[in-house]
């Protein structure tokens, strides 16, 4: 399992993703840059991780949607690769077209930092496949671009496709998203998009290590 | 080849919440702008640009808010204005 961490001009999550990637998989990441135009052949997952690429420049996650790199990303998923966007990654997988919908402004115009209640709606990603559907668990999130919004017809396929992975449980959604949404699949489900941040619960000194499942997901996954 | 000088404005589509029009509306009518109903935000933006002809130019300038300056799922464009440039500009 080798999993590839790409680092855009503005991420400032990366460190924090490769450091429970590692922790889970004992094994470092490669650290991909955006102007790469192909990621390493020994690839086996993407993660595209948080922070303000191109200083949210345009719209969140816009610019380095297209940026080189990205070519790659989206051949990579489109065969079936697993990958992860959380928070700023997850609005660029958005912005690639590997996601419906769009991430706007917080409903409060707040940033938003501080932990969130998560329930497992759909466990077919490869990311959360040793949680059990109807799972709640406490995940922080930090953003102020998280509201989740979608057209009427877009958000019934989601759900009758089983596609929202993650929805903001206890009257916890931070952001206004629709239907409490907090991370959606592609159609082939490889492909997961989340606001919250993981990989910040998953290390010893953190105060939670229940988002090493993700990544420990990842890795049954891939046995 | 023809310079042109193009005025695009992106505005958000009808019904998709708009928080900082929202907190601009409230903040007029904390200034005692009563009248005020609503601000919708958007963004402006000018394109300079080189075309064989202002068909051309308006393909291209439709394209790229397709495929970047615009998010259809959320936003509206509209090609304002095309303006034919005299020379070059930087």
């Amino acid at each position: 399992m080798t999993v590839a961490v790409v680092l855009f001009p503005g991420s400032n999550r990366d460190q924090d993703m490769i450091d429970a990637v590692a922790h889970v998989t004992r094994r470092a990441p490669n650290t991909v840059w955006h102007a790469d135009t192909a990621l390493p052949a020994s690839t086996s997952a993407v993660v595209l991780p948080g922070g303000f690429s191109y200083g949210d420049y345009l719209r969140c996650g816009a610019i380095a949607a297209r940026a080189p790199v990205m070519t790659d990303v989206i051949k990579a998923a489109n065969d079936g690769m697993p990958v992860l966007g959380v928070c700023n990654g997850f609005q660029i997988l958005i912005e690639a077209g590997l996601l419906p919908g769009a991430l706007m402004r917080n409903a409060s115009l707040q940033f938003v930092c501080k932990t969130v209640d998560l329930t497992v709606q759909s466990n077919s990603s490869p990311f959360l496949g040793t949680f059990a559907v109807g799972d709640t668990w406490t995940c922080p999130v930090a953003h102020g671009d998280g509201n989740y919004v979608c057209g009427e017809d877009a958000l019934k396929e989601l759900q009758d496709e089983g596609r929202i992975a993650l929805s903001y449980a206890n009257e916890s959604n931070p952001n206004g998203s629709v239907a409490d949404i907090a991370g959606i699949t592609n159609r082939a489900g490889n492909v997961l998009g989340m606001m919250p941040h993981p990989e910040n619960f998953t290390l010893p000194h953190q105060p939670s290590q229940i988002g090493a499942r993700m990544f420990e997901s990842l890795l049954s996954h891939a046995a | 080849m023809q310079h042109f000088s193009a005025r695009l404005i992106i505005t958000l589509k009808n019904g998709v919440l708009d928080p900082q029009g929202q907190a601009s509306t409230g903040a007029l009518k904390g200034l005692g702008f009563g009248s005020v109903q609503s601000v919708r935000q958007g963004k402006v933006m000018d394109v300079v640009l080189s075309a064989a002809d202002e068909t051309g130019a308006r393909a291209d300038l439709t394209a790229m808010c397709e495929k970047l300056l615009a998010n259809t799922v959320i936003e509206n464009y509209e090609i304002k204005t095309v303006d034919q440039m005299e020379t070059a500009s930087a």
